[in-house]
């Protein structure tokens, strides 16, 4: 290389020697590759043309010329080649076309590559590289990608329906369309990926229709799954990443959420089949197949809670019809197998929960719904919450009538406990357990302490103290009743001579635990006079501060009866004793005789008598001999009277509480409201109504669920009294009074 | 919990402000102007006694009437609560010396027809704006004739709306009133239901009542109201 100046002409033909070459190369004749000498040639020639001053300085001319280089040899080689071809042919003669054309641009930036350094940076223009790609692109790509589409998509449907395709050769065409994006991804999304998303979405969306018709629950999501997989497969085979979670999405939402409901509310085979069957596989598959698609387990959450709902409902209705459909003297003979379904509901439901789902959230909660539903139905005027505590009270009434065993008492107890968190009355239940403690304590013999109290404690751990104070309270006064006794039966041997001269126990109960009885100013038989005044004396050594009513309506007495065919021990309730032990002064009585010795009220001796004289037992003889007492009748001993037990105890005829408890309880709900928002109030300061309410509900939530009407009487009322006030600038606020 | 309550402390006869007559270095330097205003408040002065019980020293129920009867206005106008609130008066039916004097001057008036002239310029006042809120809790608290009374009986909370609100808000006065009589969950109303009553009328559409929501903090009894009023309508 001289300091002479290459001219352009020349310069250009020793370049034109080195393309022809290049040409020759890739068309695959029989060609000696470049020597490094032959480059070092052709890489100076370009450097030489590009140096010299002006007007021989040929950068921009050579610019042209390899860009001229390049079109010419697309149009005269490469476009023939792909006219005639068909599908699988013609993808494969672009393909190679195509690598022939980047080798082709590797070796010419190779040689031109001074053009690189300089030239394109002070001219603003294409890199060479990107120069060789859009000759390409608007030569060849531009003509063919709908074609190239076209036969690419055919050849997915093809794999699709089970055909072996040249996965490499779509791969390979398919990173054209990236290419062809000079850095971007819009040529391979715009000219591939969106149609092949919609040729998707309706391949997916037919073949969906078709299964959900044809195919069993499980069925349909192994296939699904397959699918999926098959999917995921194809991307990583030959689809570019980035198109993953779109065909994803769009299989999944074909496949698994447009026919959702239908899929799992199958007759034979969804949701209720599996549960039905126990198919765990199934179940897991289900939940497995919905995780991965967003929002995805709340659509099986909802089927699930449907389900369960379905089934609870379906129990309270049974129980309602058995119920209904026989006379009620069998009290709660159905309620009980209720509870007892409604807890192996819950069982099974809370396995499904660890076992099939994860115990996910949405199915926890799911599962609470569905159990709020069904658990606060009123069951033939029962509400749910009087049936939760007669089955603990029939469970804890010695066992109940199957003999439980310890432990199954205990977990019997604690699965009752849990079942009460989906009963929104909780104080209902309180109120009705605490009527039925006070039953079993005082007439229940051998009441089990230790349930008692683990009962009680298991109920003040879920649901907090005030639930059960009072009733630890209940059971407090029973156990040192026992130990008042005690010192009492040596108060007597001490002072022999007060003795009463009858074997007599006294339980005294703290007001405000027990629940409230009736008083009654019954006269005493002259022998329990005594006894009331003998205990008054020793009650009286031990405090002094304390005033005892007597509620003779919760006593027993065991009162011999002399009958003439065999003497027979009765067991009846001292007002029914009181009855009786007038016959000892006075072989008839009228009924307003009895009224005026005894000061009964009407209601409550008519039902005394009734059980003397006209039910199972007839200890008293009535004349006339009807049905019913009236206020004419009279009543004489009945010494023929008798039985083949030795003991018999008199029953007293149920009364029906029910009424009184929600009474009771309504009653008491605005003092619990009045107590939160004070509570709440003196705490905040100043707060805003809805937080106030919502606050208010979820303190109570506990013990029940106020409704918002309630809640803003309560506001009303304590606005009256001062202990709060509405904010003077701020309507929708309310400050704490101190 | 003892408390203040919105309306000032009554009966037990504390002053909110101080006589303007008491002596106070003030007096040293009278001017003719206020010896002229001195002359004034004897005016005001005799006309309040020309009214008032003389054993009690007050103007009573029987002064009222007879000071309504000279101004030829009803005794139960509206405009005559308004001149209460001027004066800032206690007790109902009563006005003493103090709240007189406080009136009176604060309307530039020392004898009746003055006092009869100067109501429509009142009664504009009192309906401003930002004076009518103040007007309107006073007029419940003024109708608090016991002591600790706390909330008025319905039949009495119907005439004060309609005398106070009626000329305003006729409709939802009417609707209300009506509302209230066959109602039974209330058997009085307090200061609190009593202004929410006012920010009702205010602030929500009427009749259609589309704007209210009962979950908002507005009182029960509004609730309730609007609960009877939708289901009269459809």
């Amino acid at each position: 290389m001289g300091c002479e100046n290459i001219e352009f002409d020349q310069g250009w033909g020793e370049m034109e020697k080195g393309i022809e070459k290049l040409k020759r190369i890739l068309a695959g004749e029989k060609e000696t590759p470049f020597t490094s000498r032959e480059y070092m040639t052709l890489y100076t020639t370009i450097y030489n043309m590009c140096n010299q001053k002006a007007p021989h300085d040929y950068s921009e001319q050579l610019y042209d010329k390899y860009k001229k280089t390049l079109d010419e040899y697309i149009t005269s080689i490469v476009l023939p080649s792909l006219k005639d071809k068909h599908d699988e042919f013609m993808l494969r003669e672009l393909v190679e076309r195509w690598l022939n054309h980047k080798i082709m641009v590797k070796w010419l930036t190779r040689f031109f590559h001074y053009l690189d350094r300089y030239f394109i940076i002070q001219k603003s223009v294409p890199a060479l590289n990107e120069v060789g790609t859009t000759c390409f692109l608007n030569l060849v790509y531009e003509d063919v990608h709908p074609t190239i589409q076209d036969i690419v998509l055919s050849l997915i449907d093809k794999e699709r329906e089970g055909d072996q395709i040249d996965r490499a050769l779509l791969k390979n065409a398919l990173e054209i369309f990236v290419e062809m994006g000079l850095g971007q991804m819009n040529r391979y999304q715009d000219d591939f990926e969106a149609r092949f998303l919609q040729e998707t979405t309706n391949y997916y969306s037919r073949k969906a229709s078709k299964w959900i018709e044809e195919d069993s629950c499980p069925d349909y999501l192994l296939k699904s799954e397959e699918c999926l997989k098959k999917e995921v497969d194809r991307v990583s085979s030959y689809l570019h990443s980035s198109s993953e979670t779109k065909l994803i999405k769009k299989v999944q939402h074909e496949l698994l959420v447009v026919y959702v409901n239908q899929l799992l509310e199958k007759e034979d085979s969804g949701i209720k089949v599996l549960f039905r069957d126990d198919k765990v596989d199934d179940l897991s598959r289900t939940y497995r197949v919905y995780n991965k698609i967003s929002q995805g387990l709340d659509l099986v959450a909802n089927v699930f809670k449907q389900h369960v709902t379905i089934e609870g409902t379906a129990f309270v209705q049974q129980a309602e019809e058995a119920t209904s459909n026989q006379a009620s003297n069998t009290p709660g003979g159905h309620e009980q197998v209720l509870v007892k379904n409604i807890l192996e509901l819950h069982d099974n439901y809370m396995t499904y929960l660890n076992s099939c789902f994860q115990n996910h959230n949405l199915f926890q909660k799911a599962l609470k719904e569905a159990f709020e539903v069904f658990c606060n139905k009123t069951v033939n005027g029962s509400p749910s919450a009087e049936i939760l505590a007669s089955f603990a009270d029939h469970i804890l009434r010695k066992g109940g009538s199957e003999k439980l065993s310890d432990e199954v008492i205990e977990e019997t107890l604690e699965k009752v406990v849990k079942l009460l968190q989906y009963v929104i009355d909780k104080d209902v239940f309180a109120e009705f357990y605490r009527k039925k403690l006070a039953r079993r304590l005082l007439f229940d013999r051998g009441t089990n302490d230790d349930h008692e109290r683990s009962i009680l404690s298991k109920l003040k751990q879920q649901f907090g103290a005030p639930l059960t104070s009072k009733m630890e309270g209940m059971v407090t006064d029973v156990v040192l009743a026992k130990e008042h006794q005690s010192s009492f039966q040596e108060y007597l041997r001490n002072n022999p001579d007060v003795h009463p001269g009858l074997d007599f126990t006294v339980t005294v109960l703290t007001t405000g635990f027990w629940p409230s009885y009736k008083w009654f100013d019954l006269s005493l038989p002259s022998e329990m006079v005594k006894c009331v005044k003998v205990f008054k004396g020793f009650y009286e050594t031990k405090t002094k501060h304390r005033k005892l009513t007597w509620i003779f309506s919760l006593g027993t007495s065991h009162i011999n009866g002399k009958f003439e065919p065999k003497p027979i021990e009765l067991i009846v309730s001292t007002h029914q004793a009181a009855v009786l032990l007038l016959f000892n002064a006075s072989e008839r009585l009228s009924y307003s005789e009895i009224v005026a010795q005894l000061n009964l009220a009407h209601d409550d001796l008519i039902r005394l008598l009734h059980t003397l004289s006209c039910a199972k037992y007839k200890i008293l003889n009535k004349e006339p001999s009807s049905k019913s007492i009236s206020q004419s009748d009279s009543f004489k001993f009945n010494p023929n009277f008798t039985d083949k037990m030795r003991r018999i105890k008199v029953p007293l005829p149920p009364v029906d509480e029910r009424k009184k408890v929600i009474e009771d309880v309504d009653k008491d709900r605005p003092y619990a409201i009045d107590a939160a928002i004070v509570r709440i109030m003196k705490s905040r300061k100043v707060i805003t109504h809805q937080q106030l309410i919502s606050e208010t509900i979820e303190q109570l939530s506990r013990m029940f669920k106020p409704n918002i009407k309630a809640i803003k009487k309560r506001i009303e009322d304590l606005i009256t009294r001062d202990y709060i006030e509405r904010d003077r600038d701020n309507s929708h606020m309310f400050r704490y009074l101190a | 919990m003892m408390r203040r309550s919105a309306c000032a402390s009554k009966k037990t006869g504390q002053p909110n402000s101080t006589n303007p007559i008491s002596c106070s270095p003030s007096d040293l330097f009278r001017t003719a102007s206020s010896k002229a205003s001195s002359k004034e408040m004897e005016r005001i002065d005799n006309l309040f006694y020309s009214f008032a019980n003389r054993s009690s020293g007050m103007i009573d129920p029987e002064g009222i009437e007879s000071l309504c009867s000279d101004m030829e206005v009803d005794h139960t106008d509206v405009r005559i609560l308004m001149l209460a609130w001027k004066m800032k008066a206690e007790k109902q039916g009563y006005f003493n010396l103090e709240e007189w004097r406080r009136g009176l001057k604060a309307l530039r008036v020392d004898t009746v027809s003055k006092l009869r002239k100067a109501l429509p310029e009142l009664e504009k006042e009192v309906r401003r704006p930002s004076n009518f809120v103040d007007f309107y809790s006073y007029s419940f608290c003024y109708c608090l004739t016991e002591e600790k009374q706390k909330s008025i009986d319905i039949e009495s909370i119907c005439q004060l709306l309609d005398l106070v609100l009626g000329s305003q808000f006729r409709a939802q006065v009417d609707y209300f009133i009506e509302y209230l009589k066959i109602q039974s969950d209330y058997k009085v109303i307090n200061l609190d239901q009593w202004m929410g009553f006012f920010r009702f009328c205010n602030e929500i559409s009427f009749p259609d009542l589309s704007n209210y929501d009962p979950d908002l903090a507005w009182p029960l009894v509004l609730d309730n109201f609007v609960e009877w009023m939708q289901a009269k309508q459809s």
